[in-house]
């Protein structure tokens, strides 16, 4: 028994020692992987695009990041540690010693501080994204080199995520005084790759930066973004000429390159903080009327939908204004008793027919603005026109290209009827997924021209409010009235699927493409 | 005893043959073109009762099949049955083909007609403007075009696609038709006939279009053909035609990329019937050539 | 000679000069705002949209832009593109050789095969020869490029798992790496060229066929051989030439949607990503050097066509 027992320790032993051998990371290799689209310039503050963020991001560091191992934890980057007073007023944080610029120049405070105001009061010339979100900073103390203070005029539940947001790059306090355009032409942070170079419509060239502060990473020696998008991507995958691509990839995609490479490569799948909403031009006869909106809302069947859907395209999910698996998302017991995500379908749609009939259109008719992008637009258009067809309403299917869709939906004189749109984000945030919901005058991104002052006095409570519990319930009041209302609504949460080579590893899944990018855990085993 | 030879000489006359067969006959090559192009044309006219499915109907249940009994040339990827939506798709390309084609080349003859009878400065203005609408690739105008324009569907048809694709024709035909007119013009008879005060409507068109019909029917043919390309790679490009609208350019694009390795059927018959159609006039267009003028150089 | 070149250069001054204009106003006529579309899903405020257009010079009239943009021209400079920021010399700069290798391999492509193909096809006129050949040459005519460039890619993928290389590698640094990506794009493109000018060849040498000294020589006893090779085909090059120039600047069309087939980093793909995103200083400068060029080359046509045949010269 005794000699039992310990053979299998040792065998137990020797298996663990292998297991942990074999995930030992590597150090070299070059990580050649493809990005759908190319950022236009180099500045990460001015910029909204996945483009941007895989082939730039592993030259920066941020303040905070997400623990992407264990999403939505969220972990120092340039920060060591942080402290947060207790009324949400006051965020201090003590940055890491060592910390070298690419140029070999040092990183203080006083870069933190300078890229942060950069961002929430941009010089004249420079284009700032984010202002918004900092708007609540009232001051940025620099005590000594190696610690920043934030004070906020307001508690604001979100901006602790703020700080882990991949898009605010530390950038030198010393090259912004020179030239606070320099971060648009120019590539120099504190990041774990330096620029080699950017072949304009080709591809985007990092080497190991030897001086990175994390000592032993990177792995990589370098990485190659190479700009592909489309089937001629999926080819580069299938031939194993990219290992992966960071945005995601169709169901048929995944099929294809799996079967192509077999067990040379790995399939990773996760929901995404993307979902598609339907807008209505509620400036519009007779989308002013709230019966109509949410009579079209309640005629879709988005739990039959999304099954269907799922084989073809990249949406899976049915959820509310915020992604489902989220904490603050709704649960799925009290989503069915919302309108237009009740599981009687039949129902629903009854009781759509008679909304339609009593607001006087019992046979509508309209022309469905849909972008010119097969993947999900175009699926996902045809099918909520065959949802609404089924509750006697005749559909037009309009699809522009981008710019004519834009168009359609300008700020001044929108001519749309309804619009299929997306409402996408970096993280799992309120405060930026309720921004489409918001009243016209509040949100850039509202196309729907309302104003609603509950829904925005919702809103401002939900973000001041630091109880996660309390927070939760406000939530649920927004989403309640804004189904109810139906300006804007969800119709179907993406769903994110990854497919790469197993060689690469170090990579973990998370339900947004623009975290986790910064390469330097990642390495190739071979 | 001699016997009398019959002196009857038997004259065989020729049998008078319709002009159409004896097209056929001389040029069977061209005969075959005219063929595809009348089944493409039945099909286009009747298509509503040729079709085995509606080309519209999203069937996710038929996603992606193969071609079967069922499904003669398979399934797209929203389970639409791909030969209804090529029949379909014969509609708008000769929809469109022959409607950009008639305008380019109307408008083109037109303009090379008044351009060379009327001469002088007015010649002088058109041909310059002509000529800064030639130095555009014809791909490039019409994309522009369409650009500007945008989408405007009047009863099913888009028109801007259409105006698109027929201005990059006018100046081609213009030159052509231009040369033709100049021809005639310049025989002194014309000359004659003015001075007997003959009106300008008379002599142009007593004298001069008989002499460009040759030209304007070759040119109407072959400008069919490529109104059609032009057509299926502006849609494919995804400036054309628009979803759920079948055209055989939009079947190559958008969702047949992505899946063609699992269903090449997507992608292989669009493209045979574009090449089927194009490849058609084209033979159709050179037999005509051959028969009424073949001296003339395009 | 010189006055006939003289007076063709004048004319094409204002030819070019209609270009410009027209180009300019067809852009500005676009619907679709280049910062909405660089901006696209972004909340900001509306002062930076404004500060945006401002910086783009897009807040000013029409003709302000217009003579702005032409004065700059005049003097060299093509201006910035509105999406990178950077010059758009730089922008085409970059691309124009990949594209400049695809057409100038078609067109090799298309003379190898033109040549024997045409002549062979007028010679056995009306036989199965002839018959084929003008068969595989509508046939050109007739299948789509970016069709034929996505199945011979799905052939490749299918049948050799092997795709073209992704980024573009300078003849002059790997010729082998360079060759297999571009040659495909060569052949999906140059097939039609091909086409084009086989049936020019046929066609021109019907009928230097039928010219006297064709039957001058025959009834000098020349070998039939020499009669084609000698005579014939001489005389019928010209119109030949001709069309060989004037497909080249078609080519352009071609290359336009091929590159995006093949997804190569060419003018026609930067094209398209210029018109989809509205950006007017890239679009102006290239749809002008796609005219230039276009008029350079028919005027270099017309050139070599009075060199050659002197009854031109003189009208």
């Amino acid at each position: 028994m005794k000699k039992h027992s310990a053979l299998l320790l040792c065998a137990a032993a020797l298996a663990t020692a292998g297991a942990m051998a074999a995930e030992t990371p590597k150090s070299g290799g070059l990580l050649k992987f493809a990005v759908g689209a190319e950022p236009p310039n180099y500045d990460c503050h001015a910029q909204t695009s996945f483009a941007f963020i895989h082939p730039v991001r592993p030259h920066y560091n941020t303040l905070l990041e997400f623990d992407t191992a264990k999403y939505p934890a969220i972990k120092g980057d340039l920060a060591e540690s942080w402290t947060v007073s207790r009324d949400g007023l006051t965020f201090t944080f003590k940055l890491r010693k060592g910390v070298k610029f690419h140029d070999g120049s040092a990183f203080t405070s006083e870069d933190v501080k300078a890229t942060y105001d950069r961002i929430r009061k941009p010089p004249p010339g420079v284009r700032s994204l984010r202002e918004e979100s900092y708007a609540d900073v009232a001051s940025i103390e620099t005590p000594d080199p190696l610690t920043v203070v934030f004070k906020l005029s307001k508690p604001n539940a979100s901006m602790l995520s703020n700080f882990a947001s991949p898009w605010d790059c530390i950038y030198s306090a010393a090259k912004l005084k020179q030239d606070p355009r320099f971060p648009e032409r120019n590539v120099m942070g504190t990041g774990p790759f330096t620029f080699v170079e950017h072949v304009a419509g080709s591809h985007w060239t990092g080497r190991r930066f030897e001086g990175y502060f994390r000592k032993g990473r990177p792995y990589l020696n370098g990485f190659i973004a190479i700009f592909i998008a489309g089937a001629p991507m999926v080819n580069a995958l299938a031939a194993g000429e990219v290992l992966a691509e960071f945005r995601g990839q169709s169901p048929a995609d995944r099929d294809r390159v799996m079967k192509a490479l077999g067990d040379k490569a790995v399939v990773v799948e996760s929901p995404w903080v993307c979902s598609l909403v339907v807008t209505f031009n509620t400036k519009k006869k007779p989308f002013d009327d709230q019966r109509v909106r949410k009579a079209l809302s309640l005629a879709i069947d988005r739990w039959g939908g999304a099954q269907a859907l799922s084989r073809v395209a990249l949406v899976r999910h049915v959820g509310g204004i915020l992604r489902p698996g989220y904490d603050l998302a709704v649960s799925e017991k009290e989503l069915v008793t919302y309108p237009g995500f009740s599981r009687d379908i039949n129902a629903s749609r009854a009781e759509a027919r008679q909304l339609l009939a009593a607001a006087g259109v019992p046979n509508l008719g309209f022309t469905f603005t849909n972008r010119n992008v097969a993947m999900p637009y175009t699926p996902v258009g045809v099918f909520l026109i065959d949802q609404w067809r089924q509750v006697g309403v005749n559909v037009k299917h309009e699809q522009l290209e981008t710019r004519l869709y834009l168009a359609a939906q300008q700020r001044d004189n929108p001519t749309f009827d309804a619009a299929l749109d997306f409402n996408c984000d970096f993280m799992d945030e309120p405060n930026l997924q309720l921004q489409k919901y918001l009243s016209h005058d509040r949100s850039a991104i509202n196309y729907a021209q309302q104003t609603d002052r509950v829904l925005d006095g919702l809103f401002d409570k939900q973000s001041g409010e630091l109880d996660r519990k309390k927070r939760y319930a406000i939530l649920r009041e927004f989403e309640k009235r804004t189904l109810e209302q139906a300006y804007t609504i969800p119709t179907i949460w993406w769903h994110r699927i990854i497919v790469h080579q197993k060689v690469m590893k170090g990579w973990h899944m998370t339900p947004s493409h623009y975290v986790g990018q910064d390469l330097s855990d990642v390495w190739l085993d071979r | 005893m001699t016997t009398a030879v019959s002196a009857t000489i038997t004259y065989k006359v020729p049998k008078r043959r319709h002009p159409v067969v004896l097209f056929m006959m001389h040029q069977p090559l061209g005969a075959a073109g005219l063929v595809v192009i009348i089944a493409m044309g039945i099909c286009a006219a009747f298509a509503q009762w040729v079709v085995p499915f509606d080309p519209l109907t999203v069937d996710y249940a038929a996603q992606l099949a193969r071609p079967s009994a069922e499904h003669w040339l398979g399934t797209d990827s929203f389970g639409r049955d791909v030969a209804s939506r090529i029949i379909y798709g014969a509609r708008t390309a000769l929809a469109i083909g022959f409607i950009a084609s008639f305008l380019g080349c109307t408008g083109g003859a037109v303009i090379g007609v008044a351009s060379a009878y009327f001469g002088g400065k007015i010649d002088l203005i058109i041909q310059g403007f002509m000529d800064v609408l030639l130095s555009f690739p014809i791909i490039v105008l019409a994309i522009t075009v369409v650009a500007v324009l945008g989408n405007h569907v009047v009863l099913g048809i888009d028109i801007n696609l259409i105006i698109a694709i027929a201005v990059p024709m006018l100046p081609r035909v213009e030159r052509v038709v231009r040369a033709s007119a100049l021809a005639i013009r310049e025989l002194p008879y014309v000359d004659a006939a003015r001075a007997a005060g003959y009106s300008h409507t008379r002599i142009i068109f007593r004298h001069i279009v008989p002499n460009v019909v040759a030209p304007y029917l070759i040119l109407l043919t072959a400008f069919v053909a490529q109104a059609i390309l032009a057509e299926a790679s502006l849609s494919f490009l995804g400036l054309g035609v628009t979803e759920p609208t079948p055209s055989w350019g939009l079947m190559l694009s958008g969702a047949a990329a992505d899946f063609y390795q699992q269903a090449p059927w997507m992608i292989v018959f669009p493209g045979i019937a574009i090449s089927l159609a194009v490849f058609a006039f084209n033979l159709f267009g050179d037999s005509l050539r051959d028969w009424l003028d073949p001296k003339i150089k395009l | 000679m010189l006055r006939f070149v003289f007076h063709r250069i004048l004319l094409m001054i204002p030819t070019l000069l209609g270009v410009a204009v027209l180009v300019f106003l067809l852009l500005r006529l676009m619907p679709g705002d280049p910062v909405q579309i660089m901006l696209e899903g972004a909340n900001v405020p509306r002062h930076v949209i404004e500060a945006e257009r401002a910086r783009l010079g897009l807040d000013q009239p029409v003709y302000m832009q217009f003579f702005k943009w032409f004065w700059a021209v005049l003097q060299g400079d093509f201006g910035v593109s509105m999406w990178t920021g950077r010059s758009v010399i730089y922008e085409i700069g970059i691309r124009l050789e990949l594209s400049l290798q695809v057409a100038i391999m078609a067109t090799i492509l298309a003379v190898l095969l033109a040549l024997p193909l045409g002549t062979l096809s007028a010679i056995f006129k009306d036989t199965w020869i002839d018959q084929s050949i003008r068969v595989f040459s509508i046939a050109g005519l007739a299948v789509p490029s970016f069709w034929l460039g996505m199945i011979v890619i799905l052939l490749l993928l299918t049948w050799f798992s092997w795709i073209p290389p992704l980024t573009f590698t300078s003849l002059w640094d790997d010729p082998w790496t360079n060759l297999s990506q571009l040659i495909w794009p060569a052949l999906a493109v140059g097939y039609r060229y091909s086409a084009v000018s086989t049936r020019m060849m046929r066609s021109s040498i019907l009928e230097v066929l039928q010219e006297d000294y064709i039957r001058t020589a025959r009834a000098k006893g020349v070998v039939e051989r020499l009669v084609v090779a000698r005579h014939a085909m001489r005389n019928a090059l010209l119109p030949v030439v001709t069309v060989i120039g004037l497909e080249f600047a078609f080519l352009i069309g071609g290359l336009v949607v091929t590159e995006q087939v093949f997804n190569l980093n060419g003018i026609g793909r930067l094209f398209v990503q210029a018109v989809a995103r509205s950006d007017y200083t890239l679009l102006q400068a290239l749809v002008l050097l796609v005219s230039v060029f276009f008029v350079l080359v028919n005027f270099l046509m017309d050139l070599m066509y009075a060199f050659l045949d002197p009854r031109i010269r003189y009208r």
